[in-house]
């Protein structure tokens, strides 16, 4: 990805991440994927009220290509899977997506042969929001969770370590569908 | 440049199909050229700022010059009315809703109306509900129309419009979530009147909306009126006259510019807005300006009516808002307890202790539902883009036996052809947004 | 449509409807509340309904609605259409419903369009029902006209069976009804004969069936969650 992905592990390397992570939260920049009655609240959070443009990320790109973070806010149809995955693909490193409401997290309230029930089926989800739709303050509280996440995110030989590491307790973990015992 | 899966050209039966990523616009330059065809067919994928939601267009350009345009629609689909087969009439409203999210009272009125219809209590409905639905549609107008503007103005660039037009939209939403509950997506309009009586205190939150509205809803007038660059955007782009109007179908603010002052508002009147004094509000250019300043002043019609409104509601304190027959009636009540909204502790009281009748109708009605006579209903509306209309289909069941919706934007948008062939790229965004279509109701 | 006297008339039937006017029995509602089988021990799984629609009604109708039958009675005769073009008419909660013969339907669509009592400048659009129980008929495309010039409504219905899902299209008369019929073509599979492009508008190109028919499942997917599973809506136990 560049000069910072080629440090060798150790205290300079987590200095850089530390500074690398704090640029990049501070800066990032969502590209427009607004796509029914949640894009309305996406648009409200980034308007005068409830401004985005105080953690930086006003400005929502409308080329992936330069964007950093992808907001699927609405209902993701079948016929629009495609697309989905095709901007995702087009989003350059380190890229995060937000899904934004309960239609793009789970198929929400449309259980049905249109909507595709969570982008996770499409796309890798680092930030599900619940909500129909959620308040602008739940997209802001998501977006400054995510913030941490992005804070925190390793360069180099540490993302290859914590890549591994994920796949490994991933492949040991019990499946959802496997869980029992009450619901909460 | 590395190599992207995405950019590549390759030969169809049409001719070469050219996918550019950055970088190598000279790519498509140098194949056209081969070829000698200034025909170049471009698609502005479902993606884009300034396509109004998922909307695909497919534009045939010669220079700047769009020979042809065409809609691609359906990235919205959701199945909503196939959905609305499998649940009972009142949860029918909560998905209807979520169709046009940028009016979603008027979703509901129409089906609520198309269900009245069939029920045979459209006589009944409590005065009270009546005007409780004509202030939140009116109110929902206000906040449709804002929105056009706002986004409208977005994307010719004029962005202080799209946020002057979200602050004031606010003051809508906070006047929904007080009478609601929620901003947006109400399931508020219920078969048989509105789900819950006017909180205390929202007549003089109305009434300080309806004031501070006086004097915001100049500015968008005082920006973009007499604005020369808004002016030379949106004069005599997407010119459609009345015989074109009434050709495709279109209705709403479009029909309305062409001088045409046709509104079912006041050609049949519904829910009582026979009794309120307003106008229909036209222009006579047929062009996207015309349109912009219909619906400016139909938002200046529109808080007429919230004041009316309120000012009948001021005199109907503790009338009831949901129709009288209990067998219909939706029963529980909403009310705000320590841990936030939750039921309301003297509905349960009342029928846990105090009436069997009461229990048995809340049980049958929340599980069961209510069962509608067999027949089909068609009430259309005026919502802010046109006619909408809910054909209601009952088989004498608890469910909806088949539910359409004649979006008002899915015939609209009919018209981007017509609009657009021979103009330029630009003024196709400047058409469409015009036409004002929400892609949720498209879709459906 | 069965002769229907007082003593067969189903128990159902809307009170108001005089015994002798013509119900119209569209097919039958079995059991409550899902429940089949030994699992039913309150009997309600036996229980038969027939599901009944408003009958045709008959000449005079009231008010306007006898304007507009007379006015296209008489444009029938004037244009040498047989007056069985109109099947039949529905007169239901202040609505009126002509059932038309969908070879004639263009015609009688050109006509509600240009004659001066009629007048129905605006098509608001075609809607698809699927009736599976109607035999013959499993297949309506529900046309509603409106007419600005003199304020009111009528609705055109024309049915066509399953095996032949065919209806002249119309958009030569209304151009609205271009995007509505392909509508109807994708979720129906009703196809337009005459209509100037007829493919898919919601769905993607390549989807097979047609979604809102009653035949085509909901399509959802059960919600598990911790070893509980909540079958989606089509397959739950649910009033009927």
């Amino acid at each position: 990805m560049g000069i910072e992905e080629k440090l060798p592990s150790g205290v300079l390397l987590t200095t850089v991440e530390g500074v690398a992570g704090y640029m990049r939260k501070a800066s990032f920049w969502p590209a427009t994927f607004g796509l029914a009655c949640c894009a309305i609240e996406m648009m409200t959070t980034g308007g005068p009220k409830y401004d985005l443009a105080r953690f930086g990320m006003e400005v929502f790109r409308a080329s992936p290509r330069q964007a950093d973070l992808m907001i699927v806010a609405g209902r993701v149809s079948q016929k629009m899977a495609p697309v989905l995955r095709q901007i995702y693909d087009q989003m350059p490193e380190p890229k995060w997506v937000l899904a934004m409401g309960v239609c793009a997290s789970s198929g929400g309230m449309f259980n049905n042969y249109a909507v595709v029930q969570g982008v996770d089926h499409v796309v890798p989800v680092d930030m599900y929001l619940p909500g129909c739709p959620p308040r602008p303050e739940m997209l802001i509280d998501a977006i400054l969770k995510l913030h941490e996440q992005v804070q925190t995110r390793p360069l180099g030989a540490n993302m290859a370590a914590r890549i591994e590491e994920r796949e490994n307790a991933a492949l040991k973990a019990l499946p959802t569908s496997e869980m029992k015992g009450l619901m909460r | 440049m590395t190599q992207d899966m995405y950019a590549g050209t390759s030969e169809t039966t049409e001719g070469k199909v050219f996918t550019v990523s950055g970088q190598d616009w000279d790519s498509i330059v140098s194949g056209i050229a081969e070829d000698a065809d200034e025909r170049v067919v471009v698609n502005m994928g479902p993606q884009h700022p300034s396509t109004h939601g998922v909307l695909r267009l497919i534009l045939e350009l010669e220079g700047e010059t769009v020979t042809e345009a065409r809609c691609g629609i359906g990235y919205l689909h959701t199945g909503i009315e196939k959905n609305m087969e499998f649940r009972s009439w009142v949860q029918g409203v909560t998905f209807c809703t979520r169709m046009d999210y940028l009016s979603p009272f008027f979703n509901e009125t129409t089906y609520c109306l198309g269900v009245e219809r069939l029920l045979d209590i459209e006589d009944d409905i409590p005065e009270k509900a009546q005007v409780m639905r004509v202030l939140l549609m009116e109110l929902n107008r206000i906040s449709s129309h804002l929105v056009c503007i706002a986004t409208g103005g977005m994307e010719i660039g004029a962005l202080t419009v799209m946020t002057i037009g979200f602050r004031e939209r606010e003051l809508v939403l906070d006047l929904f979530e007080l009478i609601t509950g929620l901003r947006m997506n109400h399931g508020f309009i219920r078969p048989g009147g509105v789900a819950q009586d006017l909180p205390p205190g929202a007549l003089d939150e109305i009434r300080g909306f309806i004031a501070l509205m006086k004097k915001r809803l100049p500015e968008y007038a005082a920006l973009c009126n007499a604005n020369p660059i808004f002016r030379g955007r949106l004069e005599n782009v997407g010119h459609l006259e009345l015989d074109g109007c009434l050709a495709l179908g279109l209705t709403g603010p479009v029909l309305r510019s062409t001088g045409y002052p046709w509104d079912l508002r006041k050609s049949e009147p519904y829910s009582g807005y026979e009794d309120y004094d307003f106008e229909v509000q036209t222009w006579d250019t047929s062009d996207s300006y015309g349109r912009f300043r219909v619906r400016l002043n139909e938002m200046w019609e529109s808080l007429k009516i919230v004041e009316q409104a309120a000012n009948r509601l001021a005199g109907l304190e503790g009338a009831p808002v949901m129709v009288g027959d209990k067998k219909i009636a939706w029963p529980s009540q909403l009310a705000i307890g320590s841990d936030g909204m939750g039921n309301s502790l003297d509905h349960i009281r009342h029928i846990m202790g105090e009436s069997m009748e009461a229990l048995i109708h809340h049980f049958k009605i929340v599980t069961e539902g209510f069962r509608v006579p067999a027949g089909q209903a068609y009430v259309p509306i005026e919502s802010p883009r046109g006619e909408l209309g809910a054909h209601v289909v009952s088989d004498g069941g608890t469910k909806p036996f088949r539910v359409h919706f004649r979006d008002p934007s899915f015939t609209n948008l009919q018209a981007t052809g017509v609009m657009s062939d021979g103009g330029q790229v630009a003024d196709v965004i400047v058409a469409i947004a015009s036409i004002d279509p929400v892609m949720g109701g498209v879709d459906r | 449509m069965s002769e229907l006297t007082p003593e067969n008339t189903p128990e159902n039937a809307p009170a108001e409807l005089a015994p002798e006017s013509e119900i119209q029995v569209v097919g039958q509602r079995e059991g409550m509340f899902g429940v089949r089988g030994t699992g039913d021990t309150s009997g309600f799984g036996g229980l038969v309904q027939p599901v009944v629609f408003p009958g045709l009604a008959s000449r005079p109708f009231d008010g306007w609605h006898e304007d507009v039958a007379a006015a296209l009675d008489a444009a029938l005769a004037g244009n040498g259409l047989a007056p069985s073009a109109v099947e039949g008419v529905v007169v239901h909660r202040g609505e009126i419903t002509f059932h038309v013969r969908r070879e004639d339907l263009p015609a009688v669509a050109t006509l509600f369009r240009d004659d001066p009592d009629l007048r129905f400048e605006l098509c608001a659009g075609v809607n698809g029902v699927n009736y599976p129980e109607d035999t013959g008929r499993e297949l309506h495309a529900v046309y509603h006209l409106l007419s600005m010039t003199h304020n009111r409504r009528v609705r055109l219905e024309v049915s066509c069976p399953d095996g032949d899902p065919h209806i002249p299209s119309i958009v030569a008369t209304y151009p609205t009804n271009d995007w509505h019929e392909r509508e109807t073509f994708d979720m129906f599979g009703i196809v337009f004969d005459g209509h100037p492009s007829l493919t898919r508008i919601l769905m993607p190109d390549d989807w097979p069936g047609h979604p809102q028919r009653k035949d085509y499942p909901l399509g959802g997917i059960p919600v598990e969650y911790k070893g509980g599973s909540v079958p989606p809506p089509d397959q739950r136990r649910s009033y009927s």
